[in-house]
């Protein structure tokens, strides 16, 4: 049997996203459907004093007017232990049930029309008259709290430490001290959030972005207080989302509302601009680091604050202070995580939540501390590797940094750097080299699939996980073709249905080490099943063998021993007269969370040439390698990795919220004033993956991927300016009017 | 569903066949095609023109659907993702983006290949640097860029 996994297969789900057939949320097409539109506040605090809704009611095809005032009183049961994806300590937000407004792009009010120009229409005419209230609208890092309860136990911890840091701070013979700053910055997938809500009777379907089914249908249960099973959710393509999408919004609440008092399905589409107050961003954060040193270059004292925003209404906190805890040897550690409160929609996950930020101010503090002790950047790396993670007393289960390093370094030429800054020109530009470390903490969570072997010879095998982009499709299809012994077209994965076996949230890198081992594990159930069913039969060939004494080989089933033919799964379903044959399989966490701490890891190497007249920094070309335990397919891999470099560019010279204190509100949102990278931005990107087979992890050997291919990169990038004109930008993003100041 | 006010019948030319449509005069040539014909290859990223997620071809020319309403189609010749394929036989662009795996999500993909198609069409696919311009108007938020260089290469050196 050759080896699938492993193999640059190409994407199963290819043909029908690039045919346009691959039904996005917003495109099925639903008899009588409706449009509904939201109406938001324009104020960060107060109340409404009153709604005018006359003249949109009676706006040609409207069906529907709701506000606070009429709109049904809904059941926000509390849950019990709140999923991780939603905000730890806090309410959510509990919309149109009271004339409060909480921060600007509040939703007040929805119009349903039976066309959406009707309904766009019509919600321009809904006038709102509001009380202002004082508003928190500026960020002030000296006001941090630290986190609540809710989110302590959850792990975003006020203060972590080890060692005696002040004493070792204070003898240490080198020292460098900075702040970074890094903005407000919004996911921006291509599709916007959309739902699509469809009552039949007591019933609701929710066609949703998502990116957890089924915790979509379990928050939705709780807001209108119904039972779990009343709800279907439906998602089999997700248009990205890098985090957006992982826990339920209140427009998803809304587009149900706004169904059941039109009794007809409603679509409600979130516009570009409204994205940017509706479903979350990365939070604001600056962060402070001290680090001590060695004239050698070892590393004996690090403090790390990290203050960021927050909302009032509740409280989302990340694991900024994670990559700090564990990184570098560094046995005298403190290190601080501070919230400050603002009159703004709630932050969440964006890609690597927390993480990023805690990677980008601790390797550009690197970076600072290698010029100062005139070392070479990696070097300075290399002499404080980790053996093992310190915060937890625990070994690596793998790590081949020091590979991703080695490999990376080659790849890029890092030996043509010259140390001083300014010291690299290339036709009139200043040429800069720089590079970072990325980590991610890699995680699994229990998850379940179904695999049916058919009559045709087919492999059936389904799980509600989902597919926001990188490949779930196509990974698990190879998982499960190669452990059925059967060719990846004879495979179908179908997922994003809450009607399919149970799956974990589809973020934080977790989904392969999850549903890899859960569809192994169920793709051995049924070739168990069905070789009960075939040693149970009266005559065959596997007729009252021992269990032991047959194997799956080559899809089939054969004699252990390697003796006689082995026998198609579709032959044996035939002599037993069976259609098909079906069995469930589910895997879990397990003992090796207490042996090892587990996580993926990277070397990001770039290039920048700087025009010091315009005070642009280009990027031609940047090198990664990674260690991300074994990879499924390097194809889909690969696309991840260069996907993380590009956003990691953005982050680094493009992408900022621009946020007015007088109207709390993002004034650039929207695509033409929010930049993001383009074509032109990203000549040459390069990924290497480092051979690992993390076993010690989980039984599949993978860790997890998506989350540190953009971990350093912006690091990486600011690192690099430095080199090419000797001045530290400790703002990002890196814009010409910073590099000219 | 109660007549519209300022609704219109219009003729549009799609992929070939004649279609009858009944648009609101704020119709905008995208919606009526996803919305009003069902015609969801074509994606909305922003409705605002800056995504360029909603090409399609009109008249051979790239157009972003989104900022043309959908009077100004009526009688004319419009190509969307669903009229490249010849049955189950991949345009050499789509072929191209399967194979390079020039996507994730897949999302700015039917986009993206739209415009590849016309910037092939219009000879403006002679080089990478030329090929990075005349595709930047289409965002890819998964990061495919690279990618999406080399099958663009590709199927224009296929004569695309
Ligand atoms: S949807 Fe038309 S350019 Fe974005
Ligand atoms: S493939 Fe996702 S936006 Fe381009």
């Amino acid at each position: 049997m050759n080896a699938i996994i492993g193999q640059p297969v190409n994407r199963v789900d290819g043909p029908a996203k690039v045919t346009g057939h691959a039904t996005y949320a917003a495109e099925f097409d639903l008899p009588g459907l409706a449009y509904a539109v939201m109406v938001l506040a324009t104020i960060p605090r107060g109340h409404i004093r009153s709604i005018d809704r006359m003249a949109a009611e009676q706006a040609p095809g409207v069906l529907a007017v709701m506000t606070h005032e009429d709109a049904p009183r809904l059941a926000y049961k509390p849950i019990a232990q709140r999923p991780q994806v939603d905000a730890q300590s806090g309410e959510q937000l509990h919309v149109l049930q009271d004339p409060e407004v909480r921060f600007n792009g509040e939703p007040v009010a929805v119009v349903i029309a039976e066309t959406l120009e009707q309904a766009v229409h019509a919600a321009d005419l809904v006038q709102v008259e509001y009380a202002r209230s004082p508003a928190l609208t500026i960020f002030d890092a000296t006001k941090g709290r630290p986190p609540s309860e809710g989110n302590v136990k959850a792990g975003r911890v006020p203060e972590l430490g080890r060692g005696e840091v002040e004493a070792a701070m204070a003898a240490a013979p080198v020292r460098i001290s900075a702040r970074y700053v890094h903005p407000r910055e919004h996911h921006n997938a291509i599709e916007p959030h959309v739902t699509i809500a469809h009552w039949e009777g007591e019933n609701l379907t929710l066609y949703d972005k998502t990116q957890w089914v089924d915790n979509d249908r379990k928050e939705i249960a709780h807001v209108f207080g119904m039972e779990e099973e009343r709800i279907r959710v439906i998602s089999p393509f997700v248009g990205g989302a890098f985090g957006s999408a992982l826990r339920t919004w209140p427009h998803v609440t809304l587009a149900a509302m706004a169904a059941k008092r039109v009794g007809r399905p409603v679509r409600l589409e979130l516009t570009r601009r409204q994205l940017y107050m509706s479903v979350g961003f990365r939070p604001h954060s600056e962060q402070h680091l001290t680090l001590g040193a060695t004239p050698e270059g070892k590393l004996v004292a690090l403090e790390h604050e990290v203050v960021q925003q927050v909302g009032r209404y509740e409280e989302y906190a990340e694991t900024a202070l994670s990559p700090t805890s564990h990184l570098y040897q560094c046995d005298n550690l403190w290190a601080r995580y501070r919230l400050v409160e603002m009159d703004t929609n709630s932050p969440c996950p964006m890609r690597a939540p927390g993480v990023v930020t805690g990677v980008l101010g601790l390797e550009m503090a690197m970076d600072e501390l290698a010029t100062e002790l005139g070392l070479d950047p990696l070097e300075l790396r290399l002499r404080n590797y980790a053996e093992q993670d310190q915060q937890k007393g625990l070994p690596w289960s793998s790590k081949e940094l020091r590979a991703c390093y080695a490999a990376a370094a080659e790849r890029f030429g890092w030996s043509r750097r010259k140390p001083e800054p300014r010291s690299m020109r290339e036709g009139g530009m200043l040429v800069g080299y720089g590079m970072a470390t990325a980590i991610y903490h890699s995680d699994r969570s229990a998850g379940s699939a179904s695999v049916a072997l058919t009559g045709n010879g087919m492999a059936v095998v389904r799980s509600a996980a989902s597919d926001m982009g990188p490949g779930t499709y196509t990974s698990m299809t190879q998982v499960a073709a190669e452990t059925l012994g059967l060719p990846v077209s004879h495979v179908r994965f179908e997922l994003g249905d809450t009607n399919l076996p149970f799956a974990p949230v589809h973020g934080g890198s977790i989904t392969m080490a999850s549903m890899g081992n859960a569809i192994v594990a169920a793709c051995q159930a049924v070739q168990k099943k069905l070789a009960g069913l075939a040693r149970a039969a009266q005559n065959g060939p596997f007729a009252g063998l021992p269990e032991e004494a047959i194997a799956a080989r080559e899809g089939g089933l054969g004699r252990a021993d390697g003796s006689g033919p082995v026998v198609p799964y579709a032959e044996l379903l035939r002599q037993h007269n069976l259609g098909w044959v079906e069995a469930e399989g589910s895997a879990q966490p397990g003992e090796e969370t207490q042996k090892y701490s587990s996580a993926a890891f990277g070397a990001i190497f770039v290039e920048v040439r700087v025009d010091e007249a315009l005070g642009t920094v280009r990027v031609p070309r940047m090198v990664g390698a990674y260690d991300v335990g074994r990879v499924i397919n390097p194809k889909t891999a690969r696309s991840q990795c260069i996907g993380g470099m590009v956003g990691g560019l953005g982050m680094a010279l493009e992408e900022q919220a621009e946020w007015d204190i007088r109207f709390g509100k993002v004034m650039n949102a929207n695509l033409a004033e929010y930049l993001v990278p383009v074509n032109a931005d990203v000549p040459s990107l390069e990924a290497i993956f480092v051979p690992n087979d993390d076993r010690n992890f989980n039984p599949l050997g993978v860790k997890g991927l998506a989350e540190v291919a953009i971990c350093g990169v912006a690091p990486a990038i600011a690192n690099a300016v430095y080199h090419a004109t000797g001045r530290r930008i400790r703002r990002l993003p890196i814009t010409p009017e910073r590099l000219l100041s | 569903m109660p007549e519209p006010a300022h609704s219109f019948m219009l003729t549009i030319h799609v992929n070939g066949v004649e279609r009858q449509v009944q648009v609101d005069a704020r119709t905008t040539l995208l919606d009526a095609l996803r919305d009003r014909l069902h015609l969801t290859g074509t994606k909305k990223g922003c409705a605002l023109g800056q995504c360029g997620a909603c090409t399609v071809l009109l008249e051979d020319r790239r157009v972003v659907s989104c900022l043309m309403l959908a009077v100004m189609a009526e009688g004319k010749q419009v190509t969307t993702i669903e009229g490249l394929a010849r049955g189950e036989e991949l345009h050499p662009v789509q072929a191209a983006f399967v194979e390079h795996d020039a996507f994730q999500c897949g999302y700015c993909t039917p986009g993206q290949i739209m415009s590849a198609v016309g910037a092939i069409k219009e000879g403006r696919a002679r080089s990478d640097d030329e090929i990075r311009e005349q595709m930047s108007g289409n965002l890819c938020r998964c990061g495919a860029y690279t990618n999406i260089v080399a099958a663009v290469r590709d199927a224009a050196a296929q004569g695309g």
